[in-house]
């Protein structure tokens, strides 16, 4: 191999390294990209969170808003909307609460996610003050009110894609935080998830391998 | 495709071979820097991991001949056989085959290269597969990966899928993907430098052009799925939240992550192939390609386009009317370059002087099968289908049309078209006949009858069924045992040839096979051009 070919080899070789490097590189800015894209866009129903208080109702049309809750089976709260639904005019501030209690022997920590439905109202559904931004920790057996504020935007009448909508339905998904799980060590007393298994299946999942 | 020819008398370059001094055993086959060598340690490899890929979908299809459970203990060891199964033919399989083994045999040839650019980078790649196959194997034994090839979280957290099966399956991964990045660097880098002189571009042979996209998608595509699935690690072991919701992740993004590895990763496996079908029809229609540059910018396009459809992997993943639009049309649009290839493969025919060897056979087959797979896949691409269809074992027949028959198809052809060429030694070709036609039933009554199962709403990755679905099932299994019996016919299709005393010309095929590598006495001397060959 002439010494020419061998440098030109070389450059080749670099470019393609350059180009895994920056591929694996997006791979993982593609982490906080994806939440960002989400935030920007309101895409899969990320509502606007921290925003400005509402402009005040503008015009006569209401919004149903729809309370949902969910809680992982990894976190011993009870957690429920206090109102099924609530009417609100477009542009004007909204307050509603969810109850949750715990029913844990000692204190438990748990963080909430949260979307609208349909999608596409997301852009236009701002959160004012929510207990789903920060950690929630609750002591056993305790029960507290979380307050959320929120206003639909006007403007959610002007979008083609979403003038024809009359109810948003609104979901929050509460988890245990990983720091608590490991605190409580509940993810080593969590046992088998999913699925029947028998003792003798050798591919039973064994959590304190 | 460019004809070549040399400038100098290549004639009995093996017999006395001047220069031509083969190393040792050892020195030759495990710390080989030949490419030749190199490629058939690849196809080697390749059928061994065969043996292991093909041993689980038949304990799948014993499993699922009849309703109820019969042979696996739960449905964790089922996803367990089918996760392996789907890893070992992806990664162990049909890409060492294609890309390792003809890729390395060949390419270098075909553009009158004296060897890869990078030898030992070469042997590196090989010798980086057996642990990533150990591995995956090994993951068999200590409860193994249940969660599909697909990998996706929350299934794969650790919380579902305990242990470290799932652990090593992943490292294999990593290893794998190492080894063909490193493969794909090289591939480039020998295409773009170490062409003959008057070997441009436009000259190069289609299977050329099909590695140099391959390549080019696995530099783009692989490195993904290494991030995503190191994430996937470090939330399994290290506590992190990549994935998490409870630690503000999104179990969602990796399914992004995968799949924009995932797509392209169909047309590496795929692309190859199409290389291989192009030279076998021309050479056994005894007419040059029809429609050479569309056929290598077709290849391009399809290459493109790959990486910006990956969403169509999850239309029901809970992505918006848009995004499914938008992901459903692009997917579409790839029929257009797939359409070119199909017409231009049948314009080759059209006209030819065909002789139906089994090579010939086989590309054949692939024809018929890959355009079934790629209707199917035009069906599926319909987001609104999809919703039915989805996770079906409609879905199942149309990926296996493509890769387990289309690839499959195409490797071998390969095979049968090279093996006199890599071997010195003829194949037998009543026995290849033989193998053709029991490989072509066989896989057509495994997986057509899945259509049907899928349309009747037959989900996937369940070890078992409704008594409504028992007919169809019972027909693809005996389909798959018409298969592996097949395989066995083509191991028996090796023997005979490698004891065979029929020594192979240096063209055993005529006329119809212009490119380099039939220049070259049969096998290849151990360095092939002593002088490097001019293309006019």
């Amino acid at each position: 191999m002439t010494p020419d070919l061998a440098r030109r080899n070389r450059r080749v070789a670099l470019g393609a390294a350059a180009i895994v490097g920056g591929m694996l590189g997006l791979s993982f800015a593609a982490v906080p990209l994806y939440t960002l894209f989400c935030a920007v866009t309101g895409y899969g129903g990320t509502p606007v969170i921290n925003s400005a208080a509402a402009p005040g109702a503008a015009d006569g049309r209401s919004i149903t808003v729809r309370f949902n809750a969910t809680t992982h089976p990894g976190l011993p709260w009870q957690f429920q909307p206090g109102q099924t639904a609530m009417r609100v005019r477009a542009g004007e501030e909204g307050i509603a609460f969810y109850t949750a209690r715990s029913q844990a022997a000692g204190p438990s920590t748990g963080i909430s996610t949260y979307n609208v439905t349909p999608e596409v109202a997301g852009p236009y559904f701002h959160k004012v003050h929510c207990f789903c931004f920060d950690e929630q920790t609750l002591q056993g057996g305790q029960q507290v009110e979380m307050p959320i504020s929120f206003w639909v935007d006007p403007k959610i009448a002007e979008d083609p894609n979403t003038r024809d909508i009359g109810t948003i339905t609104l979901s929050y998904t509460f988890f245990r935080t990983l720091a608590d799980a490991e605190r409580a060590g509940a993810l080593a007393k969590a046992g088998p998830h999913a699925g029947k298994w028998s003792e003798a299946d050798p591919a039973r999942p064994t959590l304190t391998r | 495709m460019a004809t070549a020819s040399h400038t100098h008398d290549t004639h009995g370059h093996g017999d006395h071979g001047h220069h031509d001094h083969t190393p040792g055993f050892v020195a030759r086959w495990f710390f080989s820097t030949n490419h030749k060598d190199i490629g058939i340690l690849y196809l080697i490899f390749a059928v061994a991991a065969a043996f292991v890929g093909i041993g689980l979908s038949l304990l799948m299809r014993i499993e699922l001949q009849s309703p109820g459970m019969q042979i696996f203990a739960s449905g964790q060891a089922w996803n367990v056989a089918v996760t392996a199964h789907g890893v070992v033919m992806v990664f162990y399989v049909v890409m060492p085959a294609l890309i390792g083994g003809f890729g390395n045999y060949f390419l270098p040839i075909m553009i009158g290269a004296p060897d890869m650019a990078f030898p030992r980078l070469n042997n590196i790649s090989f010798w980086l597969l057996v642990p990533a196959l150990l591995l995956t194997v090994g993951s068999l034994f200590v409860g193994g990966a249940g969660t599909g090839w697909t990998l996706y979280p929350p299934l794969s957290n650790s919380t579902y899928q305990a242990g470290m099966g799932p652990d090593m399956a992943l490292f294999g991964l990593h290893l794998a993907g190492a080894s063909s990045i490193l493969g794909a660097a090289n591939f480039i880098t020998t295409v773009f430098n170490m062409r003959a002189p008057g070997m441009t571009l436009h000259k190069m042979p289609l299977f050329v052009w099909s590695m140099l996209v391959t390549a080019f998608l696995l530099l783009l595509s692989v490195p993904v799925l290494g991030g995503a699935i190191t994430m996937l690690i470090t939330d399994r072991n290290f506590g992190t939240a990549f994935f998490d919701p409870a630690g503000g992740g999104d179990p969602v993004l990796f399914q992004h992550l995968f799949w924009f590895f995932g797509h392209p990763e169909v047309y590496i496996m795929i692309l190859p192939a199409f290389g291989i079908i192009s030279h076998v029809l021309s050479t056994f229609s005894r007419k040059p390609i029809f429609g050479y540059l569309g056929m290598a910018y077709a290849m391009v396009a399809i290459g493109v386009v790959g990486f910006v459809v990956w969403a169509h992997h999850m239309f029901t993943s809970g992505i918006s009317v848009d995004t499914r639009a938008y992901f459903m049309a692009a997917t579409m649009v790839i029929a257009v370059p797939t359409g070119i290839k199909i017409f231009s493969w049948i314009a080759t025919m059209w006209g030819g002087s065909i002789s139906f060897k089994t090579p010939m056979l086989f590309a054949i087959g692939f024809i018929f099968l890959f355009t079934m797979g790629g209707v199917t896949g035009v069906k599926l691409a319909n987001a609104g289908v999809d919703t039915i269809l989805h996770n079906t074992y409609y879905v199942i027949a149309h990926f296996h049309y493509v890769l387990s028959l289309g690839a499959v198809f195409g490797i071998y052809a390969g095979f049968y078209y090279w093996i006199g060429k890599m071997s010195g030694k003829q194949y037998p070709e009543k026995w290849g006949q033989i193998h053709f036609w029991l490989t072509f039933i066989g896989v057509n009554l495994t997986f057509f009858p899945m259509h049907f199962l899928g349309a009747q709403g037959m989900p996937r990755r369940y070890p078992d069924y409704p008594d409504a679905f028992a007919g169809w099932n019972l027909i693809a299994s005996l389909g798959s045992y018409i298969s592996v019996a097949s395989f066995l016919v083509f191991i028996y299709v090796c023997w005979r040839t490698f004891t065979s005393k029929e020594v192979a010309a240096a063209n055993p095929w005529g006329e119809g096979a212009t490119t380099l590598e039939w220049q070259v006495s049969s096998p290849p001397p151990f360095h092939t051009f002593d002088e490097l060959p001019r293309i006019r």
